[in-house]
């Protein structure tokens, strides 16, 4: 069959990732709204494949298509571009929608350059027609594109956390095609050649609950101590803004903005921040922002939830002694 | 080892991004303009391979005729030679750019010799369509690998080293020519001197004027967001905040009451 609607869909665990579930989200609105089915390709190893199809029934996908190669692993980006344009190419969707993760646009991006066809990366609203008419985010989301896709084709990707994830349906189960796909020893050459864990037991900056930002009103890198103590008795983690990551104060992989993390805790606490754009990206999408700053005027108060005015360094001790003051109450 | 860098000139927004009374383009009239954070390190990254290894480094940029000063900028810190392949200011959409991109390194490869290897920023700081550096490398017939924060030389390869989907570090060999786009925090890109400056502003620009062509995405016109811009509700001053923060945090959920 042709014309259906095909989402791409990669795993954390047994579970299809955060970004897949968007994808999924926005692909089966897609599907209802030109009345075509809702399919979906399995990036998986080929052991994992099988079960992680058959749970795409919760997500609405009529069809799961596991990829069957003895060599290709989730380690091949070129493999699995390879792979995926060669599904693309036999099932002729109307569209293909994957997640719009570092490497969900990585892999959208090399599909499309194989087959020639456009992409538009980060898009929030898919409107059907013979062109598609996109609205994507630029600046990271701080400006809006409305724009046209006009192919064959069209491969889009959907912007992290814009999109409200479908709730799981009970019981169904999706029809499960399993496809033979051939790869050349180019499409196998590039692949993932070592891995070192990540550092453990420490939170990490993009699941904390909680995170503590630092900006140009931390001062300096010892000047984090207070964000660190509070971090620690809230279990949460510490970042920071470019400032602070150009400045040295913060290594690079704690910056949240733009060009480095999104986070979407329960609540950011933002001290001494400004609020540049190029930073709020990164932390908009937390339920709850918390400004502690002393300039009342400063840009993240017209972002921020509740703000506390005044000299972070005296604000931030005070709320870990008070915490620890109730602790040591109930105790 | 010869090393090709591209860039793009994006306008420097600060607080606040203001667009046209027509909304087909952000107000520039009080801005100045730079390249993103993601090709400021890769214009880093290029000139410190070639001070390690030896060789030339280029940076080429798509863009108008002022973008000139984003290649000078490069070249004030180190960078030998600049293309600029000149439009007339119109959006040229990721397949457009690329095709011409292409085009450019093709006819200066058969003439100099083969780039070792080209970078990119892992997306362009306006647009961000993360694909034109994959883009070049597939129809260069080249390795690629995006987001890379380290670049170790070896023997006719690179390490390229980026964060795991999962945490954590993955490493890919990359053997030479090859394509990589990199992320900020690779490196932490240097000042210009003021005689970069003066010898970049000397040198000589390799311009041509590729012809605008159409690529499958057309812009209608650009919104902001619709944000809820609300005052923040002041909860306290000063460090007497303290209870009235945890009280915060105990309704949010995050601390026990």
């Amino acid at each position: 069959m042709s014309g259906g609607v095909l989402a791409i869909v990669s795993f954390a665990g047994a579970a299809p990732d955060r970004g897949s579930l968007e994808a999924l989200a926005l692909a089966r609105r897609l599907a209802a709204d030109s009345g075509a089915d809702l399919e979906a390709v399995v990036v998986a190893d080929a052991s994992s494949g099988r079960a992680a199809a058959a749970l795409l029934g919760s997500s609405r996908v009529a069809t799961a298509i596991i990829v069957q190669h003895d060599r290709l692993t989730v380690d091949h980006p070129d493999g699995w571009a390879a792979a995926i344009g060669q599904v693309v190419k036999a099932r002729t969707p109307a569209a293909v929608v994957g997640a719009g993760t570092e490497r969900g646009n990585d892999l959208l991006a090399r599909v499309a350059a194989d087959l020639g066809l456009p992409m538009a990366a980060n898009c929030v609203v898919i409107e059907p027609g013979d062109r598609y008419r996109l609205t994507r985010q630029r600046w990271a989301g701080s400006l809006l594109e409305d724009c046209w896709l006009d192919a064959p084709i069209r491969l889009m990707t959907v912007a992290p956390n814009t999109v409200a994830v479908d709730e799981a349906i009970a019981g169904a189960t999706p029809t499960v095609e399993v496809v033979d796909v051939v790869l050349t020893e180019r499409d196998l050459a590039l692949h993932v050649a070592s891995r070192e864990a990540p550092e453990r037991g420490k939170v990490s900056l993009a699941d904390a609950k909680v995170v503590i930002g630092g900006g140009r009103g931390v001062g300096s890198t010892e000047g984090f101590g207070d964000l660190e103590e509070l971090a620690g008795l809230l279990g949460g983690a510490v970042g920071g803004s470019r400032v602070v990551t150009s400045a040295g104060w913060r290594p690079h992989a704690d910056q949240i903005g733009q060009t480095g993390l999104r986070i979407a805790p329960d609540i950011y606490i933002a001290c001494g921040i400004s609020g540049a754009i190029q930073h709020i990206v990164g932390c908009k999408a937390a339920k709850h922002i918390l400004a502690i700053n002393s300039d009342p005027e400063a840009p993240i108060m017209s972002v921020a939830d509740y703000a506390v005015i005044g000299d972070l360094h005296a604000i931030v001790p005070a709320i870990s002694a008070e915490i620890r003051r109730r602790a040591a109450a109930r105790a | 080892m010869r090393v090709l860098v591209c860039v793009k000139r994006v306008p420097a927004t600060g607080g606040r991004i203001l667009l046209t009374a027509d909304g087909s383009d952000i107000d520039v009239r009080h801005l100045g303009f730079t390249v993103s954070p993601h090709e400021e390190c890769a214009v880093e990254e290029a000139v410190r391979i070639i001070e390690a290894g030896g060789g030339a480094s280029t940076v080429l940029t798509l863009g108008p005729a002022a973008a000139e000063e984003q290649l000078r900028d490069a070249m004030a810190i180190g960078i030998d030679q600049a293309v600029l392949l000149e439009t007339d200011g119109r959006d040229w959409d990721p397949v457009a750019a690329a095709s011409a991109i292409v085009e450019s390194i093709r006819a200066h490869e058969a003439t100099d010799g083969p780039y070792d290897l080209i970078l990119f920023g892992n997306e362009s700081a306006d647009s961000g369509g993360f694909q034109v550096g994959i883009r070049v490398a597939r129809a260069l017939d080249r390795p690629c690998v995006t987001g890379v924060k380290s670049l170790l030389p070896g023997d006719g390869r690179f390490i390229a080293r980026r964060e795991a989907a999962a945490g954590g570090w993955e490493s890919f060999e990359l053997p030479l020519p090859a394509v990589v786009s990199v992320k900020e925090g690779i490196n932490l890109p240097r000042y210009p001197s003021i005689p970069g400056r003066l010898r970049a502003k000397k040198k000589e620009i390799d311009r041509s004027t590729p012809a605008w062509q159409p690529g499958g995405l057309e812009k209608i016109v650009l919104r902001l967001p619709r944000e809820e811009l609300t005052a923040a509700e002041v909860i306290g001053r000063g460090p007497d905040a303290g209870p009235a923060v945890v009280d915060l945090l105990v309704r949010i959920g995050v601390v026990d009451g």
